[in-house]
Parts: structure tokens; sequence; C-alpha cells
């Protein structure tokens, strides 16, 4: 299955060229993916504008594809388009309103736009007594065999969640997994956290249930061309950061507003050297600046993880080196400290090691943004090197079966053969909860980890508004797996520098 | 025109499914009366909201509008879409808010307008936000900015009228001063004193909520298919 092994790096004037060649043969273009991995030539020296011919009309990432989608050649910022949809998604909680506003306007006997296009994922509020949240997973059931949805991620048994083989967990982490992101299409989830699928250079992005149920019949979606900012990242990753830190440094930079409406291009060396799980955490989280979309540029890191995952075509794009972009900014990564957002708000950013004297009462890793295999991983290596036991209950919630499974399964790197859960027992954390979105939104109120109290949260979730994660004086504060794991051990906030 | 009402106004009978009940009665109204303006005869729809208004700051996030713990109702069921108005707001922290949007006990708010800073409706992408306002009985907001998510949820569901403006109001009104925000002429009136504020015109969203949203507004422009087949 994998394809691993047979491909050199695809340069980015490669793969431009590749680009134009694939629209120019765009009848014939029924092509795999493995086309891509074709391309052997040595990189090229990038061609101006005026030789290619195709970039008459500069495009950046996210206009190219919103382009294609609209049958446009060119498309630019504020303009409305009707844009073909590639994929929806929804889950427990937008779903039912969606479908029951799509029957309201379309009628009962109507059918769906595409059965296997419309992605169906429980995860919000899956392991509850709370009968309405079972009503509707129930519900969605009910769509998904009416409609015949072809991916319906299903749970029945909630008492173990390992009888469900269907089950996955959090959608945005499931949707990557399970081969549902690609390069150059666009997804839209009733979530605001599908920008997530932008790590896979794809427009991807969160609406409400009416305009999903309007996709869910039409395939179609109004929507307006967002201008782009670009974030360019550069240096050497210091061993001590992760993605989270770079996200949170730049919402802390731009504001929660300050990409409202816009598109967020991330680039640079530390992009391109960053895992696809990296890359996700950083686009998860666009919306908590406000944007639109994010999106990664599309390499070979990226086909390689979609060609793992799914043998269907897909149609990369690349900004054009001339695009327009509204605003530009730089960041040497190598002169970021670890980061943490406290309450209540993801752009109060402060140094770990600013809050260090701020005692906490508990830590949780988990959500889209921070439950992914590598999160936990990172979190264990740095409890593996530091040795002790955790100071604070500790909750650890893996976002899908799969990261469940690699928690309990895959050695953590450079500790000793162990896994991250014998790391975790010993450390003293409690034991991973079943997958699923949990207290990252507080929920009901048997929510596992849900703050029932007013305490004092160190999270990798994305989001610390007043409240998000249950109790209305609840302080959270927004920190990488590293800085999670640190502030475990030292029972307050704690810079990672400390253990690593 | 005759049979093109008929058709619509057929298409807005609430259906019997549990999930597709909802607001019908108001918006079935308005809609209507939008076609009717649109063969030239007819009332408008409203031009101005006059009531009491209930001021909040920037950064006011959907789970501060509606905590995830309610998010089990689903809106398009008639009944829970009342529930839900009861929460509206209940998130905002009581020390910032004291008073608070829905009284003890109630269902409805007696906060008509709601007054906001920057960034209003910022985080999740749950329509439930606007929706349990406009379930509560809200009918327009005037904030600085608001989250995109947010703006296009008012625009497609037609429960709000998101206006905009540059004043900083929520330095000028308090929690319960009596305004008048017209929709027409782009002016928000402090009733007591009759000092005014411009607005920023609502431009194109304001036709698709006075049709009652994305739907009806797009059937009654014949973008889409006039009704809905049983």
């Amino acid at each position: 299955m994998s394809m691993a092994g047979s491909v050199p790096l695809v340069g980015k004037s490669q793969l431009r060229q590749l680009e134009q060649s694939r629209r120019s043969q765009r009848s014939a273009a029924r092509k795999s993916s493995r086309v891509l991995n074709a391309v052997e030539a040595p990189p090229a020296p990038t061609r101006t504008p005026a030789s290619t011919g195709a970039v008459k009309h500069p495009m950046t990432m996210t206009e190219k594809i919103l382009a294609r989608h609209s049958n446009n050649q060119k498309v630019a910022p504020g303009e409305n388009i009707w844009t073909n949809v590639d994929k929806l998604m929804t889950h427990d909680v937008c779903g039912p309103p969606t479908f029951g506003i799509f029957q309201r306007e379309f009628g009962m006997n109507a059918e769906v736009w595409d059965n296997e296009k419309i992605i169906l994922i429980p995860d919000h509020y899956i392991f509850t007594e709370d009968p309405r949240a079972n009503r509707n997973v129930d519900f969605l059931r009910e769509m998904a065999h009416r409609y015949r949805i072809k991916y319906f991620y299903d749970i029945q048994n909630r008492a173990d969640f390992h009888a469900n083989p269907d089950y996955k967990g959090v959608c945005h982490v499931a949707l990557a997994q399970e081969g549902h992101t690609k390069p150059g299409e666009v997804l839209f989830g009733t979530d605001s956290h599908t920008c997530n699928a932008g790590a896979f250079g794809q427009f991807a992005t969160g609406i409400g249930n009416t305009d999903a149920g309007f996709i869910v019949g039409t395939g179609k979606l109004l929507i307006k061309v967002p201008p782009t900012m670009r974030f360019v990242l550069e240096g050497e990753m210091p061993p001590y950061l992760l993605a989270k830190d770079l996200i949170l440094q730049i919402i802390g930079e731009i504001s929660v507003a300050g990409g409202t409406y816009k598109a967020m291009e991330f680039t640079g060396s530390a992009i391109s050297n960053m895992s696809m799980e990296e890359r996700m955490t950083i686009c998860n989280m666009v919306v908590e600046a406000g944007g639109k979309n994010g999106v990664c540029p599309p390499d070979q890191v990226t086909f390689d993880y979609v060609d793992q995952r799914s043998s269907e075509p897909y149609e990369p794009v690349l900004s054009d080196d001339n695009a327009s972009y509204v605003e530009e900014y730089r960041f040497d990564v190598s002169k970021i400290e670890p980061l943490v957002a406290a309450p209540h708000s993801p752009d109060n950013r402060k140094t770990a090691h600013e809050c260090s004297s701020t005692k906490i009462d508990r830590v949780y890793i988990g959500s889209c943004t921070g439950g992914k295999t590598e999160d936990f991983q990172r979190a264990a290596q740095l409890m593996h090197k530091a040795g002790g036991q955790v100071k604070v209950p500790t909750f650890l919630v893996p976002a899908t079966q799969k990261v469940w499974a690699d928690v309990y399964t895959l050695p953590v790197a450079g500790c000793e053969g162990r896994t991250a859960a014998e790391i975790f027992e010993t450390a003293g954390c409690v034991a991973p909860a079943a997958p699923s979105c949990a207290a990252c939104l507080g929920g009901p109120k048997d929510t596992f980890a849900r703050l029932n109290e007013p305490q004092i949260c160190v999270s990798t979730t994305n989001r610390n508004f007043p409240g998000r994660m249950g109790h209305k004086d609840g302080q959270v504060y927004l920190a990488s797996p590293y800085t999670a794991a640190a502030s475990a051990l030292a029972g307050t906030v704690a810079d990672p520098r400390n253990y690593l | 025109m005759t049979s093109y009402s008929l058709h619509t106004s057929a298409a807005l009978q609430p259906r019997q499914h549990a999930f597709c009940q909802s607001r019908r009665r108001s918006v079935s109204r308005r809609t209507s009366l939008r076609i009717q303006s649109g063969s030239g005869s007819g009332a408008p729809p409203p031009k101005s909201f006059k009531g009491k208004c209930y001021v909040v700051k920037h950064n006011i996030d959907t789970d501060q509008i509606i905590p995830a713990e309610y998010l089990t109702l689903v809106p398009s069921k008639k009944d829970e879409y009342e529930k839900l108005g009861s929460y509206a707001m209940i998130g905002l922290p009581l020390e910032l808010y004291p008073t608070r949007f829905i009284g003890e006990g109630e269902m409805k708010t007696e906060y008509p307008v709601v007054i906001a800073g920057d960034n209003f409706g910022c985080g999740s992408s749950r329509e439930h936000a606007p929706v349990c306002m406009g379930a509560a009985g809200a009918k327009v907001v005037v904030a600085n900015s608001y989250a995109r998510i947010f703006f296009r949820n008012c625009v497609a569901t037609g429960e709000l009228y998101p206006c905009e403006t540059d004043e900083q109001l929520y330095d000028g009104l308090s929690t319960g001063d009596e305004v008048e925000v017209d929709i027409e002429k782009d002016i928000l009136t402090q009733v007591s004193t009759g000092k005014t504020y411009p607005l920023k015109p609502l431009g194109e969203a304001k036709p698709v909520v006075d049709a009652g949203g994305i739907f009806n507004y797009a059937r009654a422009q014949g973008m889409i298919k006039q009704a809905a087949t049983a």
C-alpha cells in the first residue's frame, strides 16, 4: 500500500511546471496522484512569469483553488463566487440541524447532492448519558441510512469504543487519517476548526448549518474570495518548540480578529520541515485569529501522507511567486520562546516562563489541535526525560481511535522502546480516555475531564474564552504538548526548557 | 405571480418531521411580504427597531453566547428552538455582566438590540449562536465588527440584522437604555438624549435578512426552486 521510497523530492518549480502541464491537459486529467511521483528531473531554475504564461493573472493558492472550483480563469479578493464543493463534513452537534434544514428546504423526498461527498463524523458528545446528545447520534445514523451516505463513522456501543470499528473520533483528525483531505480541494465543515485541513494545501473552512443544508442539496456555496495574508516562518526549530508555539506567536501578533475574512498562508523552511500533524496544528488555529482559511503549500510530505491513505486523484496548486498578499509577516522561529495563551483569549500571549508562578489544578492533552499521535509522543518524551510524577491530575484524550492505538503501541523515539502510554502511567497521569472532543469545549456535565469547578488548567486545546472548558470561571492556559507536560510535572505553568 | 406566491407559501408550511419544524410563522409572513413588495403591493419589511439595548464589549465568542452544553438542542426543531432562546448569552461572566440577557425563569429577552465592540461572535461556528439570540427575541446587533462565520450565520438564517458602526457605542450606552435602530437610514438613536450615531449600510445582506434567510431570499428571487416537494 505504501508508495514511500519510490520518489525523490519534488521542487517547487517542478511542481509549478507540473501544475501547468496538468492544467493544459485538463480533459485528460483523470490521472492518479502517482503522476506527481513520476517527476524525477533535477530542480530547474525558477522560471520568470513571462516565460511560463501560466501566471498572467498571478494568484495565491487560495485564489487558484477557488478559481478552479468556480470555472473562472482568475478570481480576485472580494469577488463573490459560486464554488463547487468537493466535500462536506458534519458531526453530531451540527449534523442534525443541517439535515433538518435540508429536508425543510428541499423537501422530504429530495436526495442529497452526492452521497460519497458528505462525511458524517460523530465526535462531540459521545460518551455521555445525556439523552438528547445520544438522540442526535441516532438521528445522524438515520440520515446516513436514509441517504446512503458512504462515509459515516458510527458508534453504537458507547460502553466500549473498541467495539465500534467504524468509530474514529475527532472529525478534523479523522478526516486526515481516513484520506479525505486532499491538496487543491474545497472542503466545508460545520465546525470552525475545519480550517485544519488547509495543512494539506486545500481550501477548508467552517460554516453554519444553513449553509451546510444548502450544500447538502446543491453541492455549491456562494462565498467571497478572501485576500491572503502571508506568514513566512524561517529558521531551525529549537528542540523545545512545537508548532503550537508558532501559531500562538502569530495569533498574539495579529490578535483574535487580525485574520478576519482573510486566508492565512504559511510558508518558509520551518513549515516545509514540519510533519503533516504539526502543519495541522498551525492551520487548525487560524480561526482563533478570525481567519477564513489557513493553507500550507503542498509538498512531498503532503503527498506521502495523502497517498498512503487514498488512491483518488487530486490536483495540487501553489501560489504564484508574484501573487498579491494583503500583509506579510516574517518570523525567525529559532528566536521564539515556549508560549502560552493566558486566560481568557487565544491572543493573550505570554511566555511560559513569565507565567511560571501560576499554580495550576490540572493539565489536559487532547483535541483536534493538540491530541494527535505526535502531540502525545512529545509530551511523553518530556516526561520520560524528566522522570518524576505529575503534580496535578493530567488528562489525556487521544483525538481518534488510531491515535489511541498509537499511544499504546508505538515506541516513543529516544525513550528506550517505551510507549507513550507506559510513560504516562509511570508519571501518574490519568489513563488515556476514549477518543472524542471531550472537555475541549466543555459539553454535557458528565463529559470526561470537563472543568466543573473554577479551576486553572493548562491545555493543548485551541480556545480559552470564558467557560470554554465547562466552568464559566475556569481559567485555561493554551500551550504546546511540551509545555503542558512540563506544567504537569511542575504543578505550575512551566517552561519545557527546564525539563528537556 | 399568484401561482408563485402559492408555491412559496406551500413550501413554507411546517413539515412534520421531528427535525425540520421551525420558526416558520414569522418567516413566512415576512417572505410573503417581500414577494408582494416585489410585485408592487404590500407592506415593506421592518425599517427600525425600538427598545432596550444590552451592552457587551469586545471579542464575545459563541461559547459565551450559547455554551456548548446546550448544543444538544436542535434549532430546526421548534420546541428546542424556543428553549435554545432561553439560554441566549448565558455564558457571559456574571461579574462583568451582572444584568442577565434573559431574566431568571424567562424564555425571552427584554433587549431587542444588542450593542457590542469588536469581533462579536468569534470562536465556534455554531449557528446556534445567532439562532438563540433571534429565538430569544433579539432583532439587531450593532457592533464595531463581527467574526466572519457569525455574520454569515446571521444573514443565512435571517435571525438578526448584523449592523456595524465605527462609534464606540459601548462607552455611550448602558444596558437598559432605550434606543431606536433605523436600518433604512442607518442611524441609531439614544431615545432619552436624542443623540444619534451613524451605522454602516447593511448593503446586500439586508434583503436576505428581510426575506428571513438565504433560502427564502433565493426562492423569492427565483434562484432556487420555489417549492420543496414533500
